[in-house]
């Protein structure tokens, strides 16, 4: 084990806190007893507790949750779709540009995005509000979902899909019996990645938004102009603790897989060495 | 089992005219863009024959072997199997089954699925393809592995589930893509043997790619060597060691020296050439050549032999020269010989006893020299 030097763990020290300081005092103060945001009065969970009686803020975090759900799942079925096209069909014309265009949401300032989106849904006269929203967050996860796809497409061996189509299987069944199975985890951090992004998106759901349709980061943004509670650190906390969960199951599940899987092999050569 | 030394040196159907071809690839051209990657190409391929396209990589035998499974449609010309002309139809509707290069084994199912999978395609009944399976995992010896993944299997088995899956629908030709190239030598040569016997077994018709000559040379039937997307000979392997009809087949097979001269004169069966390098040959052929026509010699190594004195036909078919250098491979030793026109030739000879008294050294002035039967007149 190598040893750590003070100039290494003094930026280890100072990346995490440039990092994480704010995140705990928010999480810190989320248990503050006191209405006052600055100031310690000692531990209560009781922010939490009228979390449950703040009618308006549930409903945004419905809106929200049933958005991600939707958005993240339409953007991963396009998203897979555009991957395979990019990664399969090398030969068509204008592929370059295609590609280009796919991923030019990803550093497309999400002002720009959102407010062609709101052009867009006027001049065609669509109703402005939760089918708005989620159709805005389709178009900007979508991308994110092809670039994770397409890069374990790249390393996928397509002889497989051949050996498919060889012993009988239809090109439809070769894709849902092969394919599919196999870039299943690629598809699913996909899924992830624009459940997250749609989860905690402010800008385009604010450009596309409606009556009636408020999502839980336009709701928090709202109320900090009025000042920020304890409520909203309570909330904040929670949202927090969600996301953190799942990025720790995920690792946890990824990291399972390849251990069990580096044994395996080394059983597998162990037997016939 | 009985031995199959008989029943192969009897199988001939391409030398008899009566007899069927069961694949007919006639004319086929194949070009991606402006590259020809087939050219033309004609072959016919007979029931129960275990027939090896061999070429060097990029001379089309792989992309003759994908327009076989349906992979490639030829760009021009047809493929007849069994009296069906292939042409539009899907790979998944083709009585074909290949084996891939890379196993293509499905990594998310187990070897017993993997080797189901096609049998479940053609909708066959539960406790049937369960008894099949079974059974094609015992022809290779995999019974032990049924529920194993393959990343869970060392590369010869792996090769061996690729083997029972394309097996398993009991296809009426296998095609197979360099079957053994990812095996380590030893594993290799035993597993050649293995693949022959089960042809033999299951009587089926295999046509397997290989750039190994070797390779080719044990397990086939008959040869196509091919090479710029056309067949140069298809013959069987002893008739393209001995008879190659070219240059380009002579030099590829195995190691040979060709001597370029002319011919001075023919009679009955046999052929007069003045090589460039001042040796007179005398060989057998049974073709006719003009006086004057340019032709080339081609001898193998072992078919020269290495003498202290001149031979008695000296100085017909043979040649002075000096031991320029000495390969020991253990069970023969190769000489490279400096002729007096400073041409290196190659003979070996095998090392039937253990010690010679004398051996030949470095720089030694020797005679080599050749019969009449031991090289090819091969036309320019």
């Amino acid at each position: 084990m190598e040893r750590w030097s003070r100039f290494n763990i003094a930026s280890v020290v100072l990346g995490f806190g440039f990092l994480y300081l704010p995140i705990v005092l928010l999480v810190i103060f989320s248990f503050n007893e006191s209405k006052l945001v600055t100031v310690w009065a000692g531990f209560s969970t009781k922010w939490y507790a009228q979390l449950w009686h703040n009618q308006s803020l549930l409903d945004a975090a419905w809106v929200t949750i049933r958005v991600a759900l939707i958005s993240a799942t339409c953007a991963t079925v396009l998203g897979t779709l555009a991957a395979l096209a990019l990664v399969r069909y090398t030969r068509f014309r204008g592929r370059v540009l295609f590609s280009g265009m796919v991923y030019a949401p990803l550093v497309m300032p999400e002002v720009i995005t959102g407010l062609s989106l709101l052009l867009l849904f006027v001049a065609i006269g669509f109703d402005r509000g939760f089918w708005t929203i989620t159709l805005a967050h389709i178009t900007f996860t979508m991308c994110f979902v092809a670039v994770v796809v397409q890069s374990r497409l790249l390393s996928f061996d397509q002889s497989i899909e051949e050996a498919a189509l060889d012993l009988g299987a239809t090109p439809v069944r070769t894709f849902f019996a092969i394919t599919l199975p196999v870039i299943a985890p690629a598809v699913f951090s996909g899924w992830v990645l624009a459940f997250t992004l749609s989860l905690d998106d402010l800008v385009i759901s604010s450009f596309t938004t409606g009556p009636g349709a408020t999502t839980l980061p336009m709701k928090i943004y709202s109320q900090v102009r009025l000042g920020v509670t304890p409520e909203i650190n309570a909330i904040c906390t929670i949202l927090i603790g969600i996301v953190a969960l799942g990025v720790v199951i995920a690792s946890i599940v990824t990291k399972r897989r390849e251990v069990q899987r580096e044994r395996d092999e080394r059983a597998a050569f162990a037997a016939i060495g | 089992m009985k031995s199959l030394g008989s029943i192969r040196r009897s199988f001939a159907p391409w030398a008899d005219p009566a007899s069927k071809p069961f694949i007919s690839v006639k004319n086929v051209t194949k070009k991606f863009g402006d590259f020809t990657a087939v050219d033309d190409l004609s072959l016919n391929i007979y029931t129960r024959e275990f027939f090896a396209l061999l070429g060097a990589s990029g001379c089309g035998k792989s992309t003759l072997l994908r327009m076989l499974a349906g992979f490639e449609q030829p760009t021009s010309g047809e493929i007849i199997l069994d009296g069906q002309n292939l042409a539009g139809i899907p790979p998944y509707r083709r009585p074909v089954n290949m084996m891939f290069q890379s196993y293509a084994l499905f990594p998310h199912m187990t070897v017993e699925n993997n080797v189901a999978f096609g049998l479940k395609q053609d909708g066959m009944a539960k406790a049937d393809i369960a008894g099949r399976v079974a059974q094609m995992l015992k022809l290779v010896k995999l019974e032990k592995f049924a529920k194993r993944k393959p990343h869970q299997l060392s590369g010869g088995q792996r090769q061996r589930v690729a083997l029972a899956r394309s097996l398993a629908k009991r296809p009426k030709v296998l095609l197979l893509d360099e079957p053994l190239g990812a095996l380590d030598k030893k594993l290799r040569e035993e597993t050649q043997f293995e693949l022959m016997d089960l042809q033999q077994q299951l009587g089926l018709t295999f046509v397997v790619v290989t750039h190994d000559q070797e390779e080719a040379m044990t397990m086939a039937d008959r040869i196509a060597v091919m090479s710029h997307g056309q067949v140069v000979q298809v013959a069987t392997p002893a008739e393209i060691y001995e008879a190659p009809n070219s240059r380009f087949v002579a030099d590829f097979i195995g190691d040979v020296n060709i001597f370029d001269g002319a011919v001075t004169s023919t009679e009955e069966g046999r052929v007069q050439i003045e090589t460039t390098g001042g040796i007179s040959v005398r060989l057998a052929s049974p073709e006719k050549f003009a006086n004057g026509a340019k032709a080339a010699v081609a001898i193998r190594p072992e078919k020269i032999r290495i003498s202290r004195q001149a031979p008695a036909h000296a100085p017909t078919n043979a040649a002075e020269g000096e031991i320029w250098d000495i390969g020991y491979l253990g069970d023969m030793t190769v000489f490279h010989i400096r002729l007096k026109d400073g041409k290196v030739i190659k003979a070996s000879s095998l090392n039937a006893v253990r010690a010679v008294e004398d051996p030949l050294g470095y720089d030694q002035q020797v005679w080599i020299s050749f019969g009449e039967d031991a090289g090819v007149v091969l036309k320019d």
